[in-house]
């Protein structure tokens, strides 16, 4: 019985401090995400002709972010009966957009007019061991090109 | 040095290929983190100790490639790449491998 109220407070706390958190964070990422529009991150790997005299330094942005407690029971139950697991989904969105960020924030510092070549890369830190800390490493990295 | 993850450098000719370059290095976080870690996996939200440590692990991994680099006289290093494994639970490896050249 104890047990079970340790449960059930601990889905309640979960699910409304959880989705407070996520959709302040969501806020936030879309103001920002408007603020740095004019730092294009571009994926090729070729510039174009007319940036031969630039400077470019690697700049990279990382974010982990943690799942909370309703999330991971809910993926739970996915498990039992597949498809998709939107919980996770938001999560993992979040974090790729928070790290896409965090790389652009630092090529606004240099004053930087393009990110080219960009590489994500994700990374479970625990891998869902029972009793381990579930949560998702999201780096992204590329090349700010400073033009002239 | 100049660190990039294009093949190249517009406006700079490459005189000297000189190999592949690597730096890694193995964290573990520790007990204290690793509590508010604990807590913050109820109510959700960023690790921000967590995510300190990783990217604190990563410039060291750039350094010793770096490192690396500036020894067997390269000027530049190209074509980086990042990978991150976990080698046990609570330990992780950052990994940073590149192309060392010399630039004219």
């Amino acid at each position: 019985m104890f047990e079970l109220i340790i449960f059930l407070v601990l889905l309640f706390f979960g699910y409304f401090v959880g989705q407070y958190l996520e959709s302040s964070h969501y806020k936030s990422i879309k103001a920002r995400e408007k603020e740095l529009n004019s730092i294009p991150a571009i994926a090729t790997r070729k510039l174009p002709e007319e940036f031969e005299a630039c400077e470019t330094k690697l700049v990279s942005g990382n974010v982990v972010i943690s799942v909370d407690y309703f999330k991971k029971f809910v993926a739970g139950l996915r498990i039992l009966i597949g498809g998709r697991v939107t919980t996770f989904e938001s999560l993992i969105d979040r974090a790729r957009r928070e790290a896409i960020l965090r790389m652009k924030a630092e090529a606004a510092q240099l004053d930087a007019n393009y990110v080219f070549n960009i590489k994500m890369e994700t990374s479970s830190i625990s891998k869902g061991q029972k009793d381990s800390i579930g949560s998702v490493e999201v780096l992204a990295y590329g090349t700010a090109i400073i033009l002239k | 040095m100049i660190l990039s993850n294009l093949e190249y450098v517009p406006g700079k000719q490459i005189t000297k290929h000189l190999g592949l370059v690597q730096g890694s290095t193995v964290r573990s976080k520790h007990v204290g983190r690793d509590i508010m870690a604990g807590f913050k996996n109820i109510f959700g939200g960023e690790l921000v100790g967590y995510t300190e440590l990783l990217h604190e692990s990563r410039e060291e991994a750039i350094n010793r490639m770096v490192e690396q680099a500036t020894s067997i006289g390269a000027n530049s290093v190209l074509n980086i790449r990042f990978s991150t494994s976990s080698i046990t639970q609570g330990a992780s490896e950052l990994f940073v491998y590149g192309t060392a050249v010399v630039l004219e």
